[in-house]
């Protein structure tokens, strides 16, 4: 690869909040007499002081290493001349995070889209406390011959959306992920039009979900996947015509065997307007499409929307049944171009709990199953298989890649990168409190695009980064090198106690949800 | 087509605030006290609206019982005073079965009648014992067409408790031999039984028997804890008796569809007793959910019951082993030793024991049962909070003995409304349309170790930890 990738430039993008949450506090007592000398020491921030400015500043807590720090000479507790300062581990963390998504997975991320940067605080980031699945899958150790002592530029993180040669445009997305379909109606407007201006950014693509197609997306089209989904909303002609990818919903990971839920709190004039529906009034969509009740229906929607628009890649987005590997070659066989798999424990804006737990197999399971179908059926290099639900952070990603997909599809970890805590407020009411997924007048309004598109562009450059040591590891220049390695992944569970010890154990937690 | 069978939920305000999750804590020596930015009254939830203006007198910590836990007070304060803490009362409530967030979760089915819905993804581990070892399937584009809950096709989730005649026949004319048995059918393949502990009131027991009559389901109740109040309720419930004292209660035999006998030897004798009380009565065996019971259900099945109800452990268990099976595991058991006999579709099994979610019910029936039967769950309808108080004779904190009949029947009435959609939410993936045919239906499910060794197996070779390795 003798092409360099640029990146597009991170910016410095701290939290919209006066109080950043961090893994530690630091406590200032009324001992301190603002000498300055913490703010003099302290090399990551934490404290501020403003010349001519005589009170002490609160602490930039969340910056701070933690007592382990002690152990450095810039240590700001055994310098203070006062003993006015304190350091320790936050117990709001206990409050915060779940099993999928912990505490300091959240915080890392806050931590990535505010810098571009993996986080130096001692944060597990990659690791859930699941208990399962890709918490449980570590990559093998690498031989330190392989190492390829390369810079990020030269290594090629791209993947290539269209490997069937119809014709269509061979579309290359610079990052093995694209964004998640989030609807006009379940996700605040700014938020959308955020992702799709950093989609332009990363040289990526963002997705419509099915909510329709706001005027403030068709700057962006280029980057924008028109989700054509059993509703139908905003399905319309033009809409299919200016998309480079047209993805047919047929399930979604969180809810799978039934359609979207909108429920009426967050039917809004401009949503119901778009979606042409009625203000207050729930929107639940059908299952599944009615036209399709066969693999011989499927090809006919596949035809009818390349023959409107002969220049779009058609995705079909699946949730993952006992038989998804007869759905991928079903799908191949329709035309499909992109086949799209969202897990068991994919995100949502609004699902029943008991479908989100039961209903369909997690996609760690569904990838090596799909992967190892396709290789038999000799049809594996035609198609760009993406994965989704339960898909957190970077490894996670080059982990679903070993097992054998081509790239992820990312919802949760942007919202979170826009500080989405997850608390799971999303259905109804006036939706998120934090401004993310509401279409309330006064919280819609709170999230700049500019700081969303900025954030966003910061998380994936920090991903792109473990990427890029993952793939030197192994002595890969490529990303599309990792598809389908499992020879690189270890399962903990299946190695013996010898040889489990020389990896990272399992986080364990007991949480109270 | 038969009548679509809905349920009607009706809000039933909790007596008492619930115990919720969050509690904040203030360090109120910071605070300037009138800020005018103050967070507490620019809650988005408005959770503060009643008492942000005198802070000095609220006591601390405070439990906030419909904090929604955005965060937003702990990140915009102004002073930064606030942080957040689990609430310790929430902590203790129910057991590692029965988790605080099932509880929550109960409580609010039961006040509303509408099933839990939420935003963001599964927040739980990754797989569980029992039950949560298994996923259900989901139907993609190339099978029959249904349409959730909210289409035009009815999801009918009628099950029997009467016994199966495998055939019919018919004289030389056509006409049927014999006039075809009776059959006893319940709406939704849920009936309720006492719980085993509790405050159970006579008004707690006329609620739960107003509900199941409300409902068009039965109630298994035990023939000495019959009142004359209660006996107004027999056409909705089901005496459970004993060889020894049936002869007692023959007023009852002959006012009930359904009698319960313990099982006991030689206990296939006293069918005829009962049927000569009552001619066509429908007979239920109740017996241990044992090492013993497989084989002891195929000896029953041969008699002509109807039903055979298994009591497993409070927690969904085997009872009386050492190491004692999952309830799914049990279900698997007798369902498959009744197959293999070639009498399973002739008799109907009822289990008990922590089935204590919408979802344990649909995954029992795939297991192989015709129906689950509930007990824990009703108390908890009621606001009960598994504090077990009431085992030492202790008060019980929410007064449970002294509710409103009207008011417990509507919440185990809501509870059930939720449940019964979310059973519908479960089928209508599945894209089945009829809850008898999802009985043994397990290949429609996904198994942990199955879908382990199938995906995993070939990457990775022989697991090394048995069981789920959590």
């Amino acid at each position: 690869m003798t092409e360099k990738t640029v990146l597009p430039e991170v910016k410095v993008t701290p939290s919209r909040y006066r109080n950043p949450i961090g893994k530690y506090v630091v406590r200032r007592s009324a001992q301190c007499i603002s000498c300055g000398k913490c703010a003099e020491l302290c090399p990551y921030g934490v404290h501020l002081r403003y010349e001519g400015y005589s009170q002490p500043v609160r602490p930039l807590d969340y910056k701070c290493v933690g007592p382990k720090c002690q152990a450095n000479d810039f240590y700001c507790v055994k310098n203070c001349p006062q003993q006015a300062l304190s350091v320790a581990v936050n117990p709001i963390i206990e409050t915060l995070g779940d099993y999928r998504w912990p505490a300091e997975m959240i915080l890392g991320h806050w931590y990535m889209a505010e810098t571009g940067e993996l986080p130096y605080i001692d944060l597990e980031y990659s690791l859930g406390y699941s208990g399962g699945g890709f918490d449980k899958m570590r990559f093998r150790i690498p031989d330190p011959k392989d190492y390829l002592d390369i810079p990020d530029e030269e290594i090629d993180t791209s993947i290539c959306l269209n490997k069937r040669q119809d014709g269509r445009p061979e579309r290359v997305l610079s990052l093995p992920c694209y964004s998640g379909g989030m609807s006009f109606g379940s996700t605040a407007l700014p938020v959308l039009v955020a992702r799709a201006r950093a989609a332009g950014k990363l040289d990526t693509l963002t997705c419509t979900g099915e909510g329709g197609y706001p005027d403030a997306f068709v700057p962006y089209k280029d980057n924008i996947i028109t989700q054509v989904a059993t509703g139908l909303f905003g399905v319309r002609e033009e809409t299919i015509q200016r998309a480079p990818v047209v993805e047919f919903k047929y399930a979604q990971g969180a809810k799978p065997g039934l359609g979207g839920h909108l429920l009426g709190d967050k039917v809004t004039a401009e949503v119901a307007k778009i979606r042409e529906t009625v203000v207050g009034s729930s929107l639940f969509s059908p299952f599944p499409f009615h036209s399709v009740y066969s693999v011989e229906d499927h090809k006919k929607h596949l035809d009818w929307i390349k023959e409107i628009n002969p220049r779009a890649l058609v995705s079909v987005k699946v949730s993952t049944p006992t038989d998804c590997d007869m759905v991928a070659v079903g799908s191949y066989y329709a035309g499909t171009n992109i086949i799209h798999f969202d897990g068991k424990y994919g995100g949502t804006g609004a699902a029943p709990d008991i479908s989100k737990k039961n209903i369909a197999m997690p996609i760690e399971y569904a990838i090596p199953k799909v992967h190892r179908f396709l290789l038999n059926e000799g049809v594996r290099d035609e198609l760009c298989f993406m994965a989704s639900g339960g898909i957190r952070n970077a490894v996670d990603v080059a982990k679903a890649i070993a097992l054998g997909a081509d790239g992820a599809v990312i919802g949760t970890a942007e919202l979170v990168a826009l500080e989405c805590i997850r608390c799971g407020n999303c259905e109804s009411g006036r939706g998120c409190a934090r401004s993310i997924a509401t279409t309330d007048p006064e919280l819609g309004c709170e999230i700049g695009e500019e700081w969303a598109e900025q954030r966003l562009v910061n998380m994936y450059t920090a991903w792109r980064k473990q990427w890029c040591e993952i793939l030197r590891r192994y002595g890969m220049r490529s990303i599309r090198e990792l598809v389908g390695r499992s020879d690189l992944l270890v399962h903990l569970d299946y190695l013996d106690e010898e040889e489990r010890q020389e990896y990272q154990p399992t986080p364990k937690k007991k949480l109270v949800l | 087509m038969p009548k679509k069978y809905a349920i009607h939920p009706r809000v039933a305000d909790p007596r008492f605030p619930p115990v919720g999750k969050y509690a904040t804590v203030e360090f109120r020596e910071d605070c300037a006290g009138s800020c005018r930015l103050c967070v507490k009254k620019r809650c988005v939830y408005g959770i503060f609206k009643d008492n942000f203006l005198h802070w000095s007198t609220m006591t601390e910590p405070e439990y906030l019982y419909i904090c929604k836990s955005c965060y937003r007070c702990v990140e915009e304060c102004t002073k930064g005073i606030f942080s957040m803490a689990v609430n310790p009362e929430y902590r203790t409530m129910g057991d590692d079965y029965f988790t605080p967030n099932i509880i929550s979760s109960t409580w609010a089915q039961a006040h509303t009648g509408k099933i839990p819905v939420s935003g963001a993804g599964y927040r739980g581990p990754f797989v569980g014992e029992g039950f949560d070892a298994i996923w259900t399937d989901m139907s993609e584009i190339v099978r029959p067409t249904r349409d959730g809950i909210h289409g035009r096709e009815y999801i009918n989730t009628t099950v029997e408790l009467s016994r199966r005649p495998v055939k019919l026949e018919f004289k030389e004319d056509m006409s049927l031999a014999s006039e075809p048995a009776p059959i006893l059918e319940i709406p939704l393949p849920i009936v309720f039984q006492e719980p085993e502990f509790g405050i159970l009131s006579e008004t707690v027991r006329l609620a739960m028997a107003e509900a199941a009559g409300e409902l068009g389901s039965l109630m298994f109740v035990k023939a000495e804890n019959y009142s004359p109040q209660i006996a107004e309720y027999a056409g909705s419930l089901i005496p459970r008796l004993t060889a020894a004292n049936y002869q007692s209660y023959a007023d009852l035999i002959r006012a009930s569809c359904m009698v319960e006998l313990a099982d006991g030897p030689g206990i296939e004798k006293t069918f005829a007793d009962l049927r000569s009380i009552k001619p066509g009565l429908f007979t239920s065996v109740g017996l241990p959910l044992d090492a013993e019971a497989a084989a002891r259900a195929l000896e029953l099945a041969r008699t002509g019951v109807d039903t055979i109800h298994f009591y497993g452990s409070e927690k969904g268990r085997e009872v009386g082993a050492g190491k004692p099976r999952y309830l799914k595991d049990m279900i698997r058991e007798i369902h498959l030793k009744l197959v293999e006999n070639r009498i399973r579709p002739e008799v109907n099994l009822i289990f008990s024991g922590g089935v204590i979610l919408a979802e344990h019910v649909a995954k029992s029936l795939i297991c192989g049962a015709d129906a689950v039967a509930i007990d824990t769950p009703l108390l908890v309808a009621l606001e009960c909070r598994l504090c077990y108080r009431c085992k030492d004779g202790k008060s019980c904190p929410v007064k449970l003995g002294e509710v409103e009949r009207g008011w417990a029947a509507q919440r185990i009435t809501n509870l059930m409304c939720a449940w019964h959609n979310q059973l519908l939410e479960v089928m209508g993936a599945f894209g089945i349309r009829e809850a008898r045919r999802m009985r043994g239906e397990v290949g429609r499910s996904m198994w942990f170790d199955d879908l382990e060794r199938d995906s995993f197996a070939p990457l990775f070779g022989t697991r090394k930890v048995s069981g789920i390795g959590m």
